[in-house]
């Protein structure tokens, strides 16, 4: 009787622990205001993403060839292309296709590289060696080089290339999930499931991942960000999105192969592309970086 | 480790669609010659064979020849590596030069303003894509203000006596001064759009390491002390917090090697990531064999000197 008073007790406390830990979250992630406009200018590339067709002034694919290079005008914004096509339509047309590859190829990687950390992590011994030893030998590549290999086998396109990033990322993915695992492995609560009878799959998705989502969401998020610059870096080399697709490193990249032309009097085709592609990646850095402070109470401002 | 590098690479290589011999006879050639071809260059044999045939050359330093040009790919490796080397090295040295000194002084004076910006600065140097900074920097200082030259190494009407293959130390040796200013005028914006990503990765990790062993104990000792501040950071702190700074500028220089497939191709760099492109482009199996092998090679090699390092700086570790 004693005993199950003392316990009710302890998660009596630990729940008020975890509520105002989540609400200390809450509030360190909105006091930090890099967080908030990145998740602000996240939210606004989302909505015109979706609004698209509503939000573009012009078909992003419409060209005017007598109106090559034209600058910045009210009626173009932010000017023309080296076919004369809408720069605005096309950078809003872009954030759909620029967001869903950055998104498909982390949601690889994440699905990949959770289940080889939750395996390696939980399991242990050979499979932990096996696995882990397969993932340094990815990291033994350059990332982009990697991506570029494996796009040539699987033939140059834009879904290939969300492929190719995905499987580069799984390591560093696999990476935090298995030693974020290992951390929760042996605490109480999985001992508790183990006494209560759970099988291992039962307790891997009860107890160990739901405690190392934290780090999980964190890494994803920056992976997000640097998912979204090689897709773009990808299309630069030929091997991503290709013309006519307003894809953004597909636009500088139709910009810079048109020749030096575009140096000279088609610089805003270089400059806002560019902007796009920087403004989302850095929104998306703002929030990855917040996430971790807010989480982290050491690294708390 | 490499030979678990080198066997993914051969494995994939040749998971490549495509094949070689027809490409490099073209659409007009009869089955017979396509045939004798793959004979020729080993094709005909099962993979695993054809791995070990290659494993059993390159231990010897023979990686095959490129398809393309004809020529041995480690000659033409050879040939292009200075150039990447030059740029790597010199992109590097920026980022390491701007990079400590920035990310020290912000620590310092953490939450001022200059850290603040430094901060948002750094996370935009991560978030832009390279290209696109190349392209930029064209714009700003080759078109514009037609301050630095490009695309190349040299101007077409420079030449330099070619000894070791780099632009600035062939230059030097042969008392060709003109040139070796023309070569680093022509070096500053690859290096920089090469650069930017080491650089900015720098700046964070040294003033996150800066910030962790100024709350250390023997820190406020040394203060304690009276040691004059200045010594505090650069004697007592820095030296501990390069140990981090050191394994992320190693694992950059990793990426650098990425970075420069992208630069050499804007700036016609004639360099080892150009080739790496064009053999891409091309199908030749054995020159992308030999670039992914000597990147992979480059990065075990440099893993290796940043342990080195961490002896050095750390008289705890010895081997």
């Amino acid at each position: 009787m004693a005993e199950t008073q003392v316990q009710q007790d302890t998660s009596a406390a630990s729940g008020v622990k975890t509520r105002s830990r989540r609400e200390d979250f809450v509030r360190a992630f909105f006091s930090n205001r890099l967080a908030l406009f990145g998740g602000i200018a996240i939210s606004i590339f989302i909505l015109m993403a979706i609004f698209a067709p509503l939000v573009a002034p012009y078909d992003p694919l419409a060209q005017n060839l007598t109106e090559k290079f034209a600058g910045p005008s009210l009626a173009h914004p932010f000017g023309q292309d080296e076919l004369g096509r809408d720069i605005l339509s096309r950078i809003i047309y872009g954030a759909r296709i620029s967001l869903t590859a950055g998104l498909a190829a982390v949601a690889v990687a994440t699905v990949v590289g959770t289940i080889v950390g939750l395996v390696a992590g939980y399991l242990g011994r050979w499979p932990d060696s096996l696995l882990m030893r397969i993932m340094d030998v990815l990291l033994a590549f350059p990332s982009i080089l990697l991506a570029i290999v494996i796009v040539s086998i699987l033939g140059p396109s834009l879904p290939n290339a969300m492929l190719a990033i995905g499987i580069v990322f799984i390591p560093q993915i696999a990476r935090v999930v298995r030693s974020a695992v290992i951390s929760v492995r042996e605490r109480d609560y999985i001992e508790a499931e183990r006494a209560l009878g759970a099988g291992d799959v039962q307790i891997v998705f009860s107890g160990v991942l739901p405690n190392s989502m934290a780090p999980l969401i964190v890494q994803a998020t920056l992976t997000l960000a640097t998912a979204i610059l090689d897709i773009a870096a990808l299309s630069f080399l030929g091997l991503g999105a290709r013309a006519p697709s307003p894809e953004w490193g597909a636009m500088l990249t139709d910009a810079f192969h048109s020749g030096y032309g575009v140096f000279v009097e088609g610089q805003h085709a270089i400059i806002f592309p560019g902007i796009a592609i920087a403004l989302c990646v850095l929104s998306v850095n703002f929030v990855g970086d917040g996430l971790r402070d807010a989480m982290d109470p050491r690294r708390r401002g | 480790m490499l030979l678990g590098v080198s066997i993914i690479v051969f494995f994939m290589v040749r998971a490549i669609p495509g094949d070689p011999a027809q490409i490099l006879l073209g659409q007009t050639a009869t089955q017979e010659q396509v045939h004798q071809l793959r004979v020729q260059m080993g094709l005909d044999k099962p993979v695993p064979i054809q791995y070990l045939l290659f494993l059993k050359d390159a231990v010897r330093g023979d990686l095959g020849t490129s398809i393309v040009t004809g020529r041995p790919v480690t000659e033409e490796l050879l040939v292009r590596l200075p150039a990447t080397l030059e740029l790597t090295m010199f992109a590097m040295f920026i980022a390491v030069l701007v990079g400590v000194p920035v990310g020290v002084i912000s620590a310092v004076k953490q939450y001022s303003l200059l850290d603040k910006t430094t901060s948002v600065l750094a996370l935009t140097g991560i978030s832009m894509p390279i290209f696109w900074l190349a392209m930029i920097l064209i714009v700003i200082f080759g078109v514009n203000l037609e301050l630095l030259p490009f695309p190349g190494r040299l101007g077409t009407d420079t030449t330099i006596t070619a000894i070791t293959g780099f632009v600035l130390v062939d230059s030097l040796l042969t008392l060709n001064f003109s040139a070796f200013w023309e070569g680093i005028l022509y070096l500053i914006m690859p290096a920089i759009a090469l650069g930017t990503t080491a650089m900015a990765v720098v700046v964070r990790m040294t003033r996150s390491s800066m910030l962790e062993v100024m709350g250390e104990d023997y820190v406020r000792t040394a203060r304690a002390k009276g040691v004059v501040p200045w010594r505090v950071v650069f004697k007592h702190a820095l030296r501990n917090a390069m140990l981090p700074t050191v394994t992320v500028i190693g694992l950059q220089v990793g990426l650098l090697m990425g970075g420069s497939v992208i630069t050499e191709t804007i700036f016609s760099w004639p360099g080892v990531g150009q080739i790496a492109y064009e053999s891409i482009y091309r199908r030749d199996y054995a020159m992308i064999q030999g670039v992914v092998l000597y990147a992979a090679a480059l990065f075990v090699l440099i893993n290796l000197l940043v342990d080195v390092l961490y002896a050095v700086l750390d008289p705890r570790v010895r081997y």
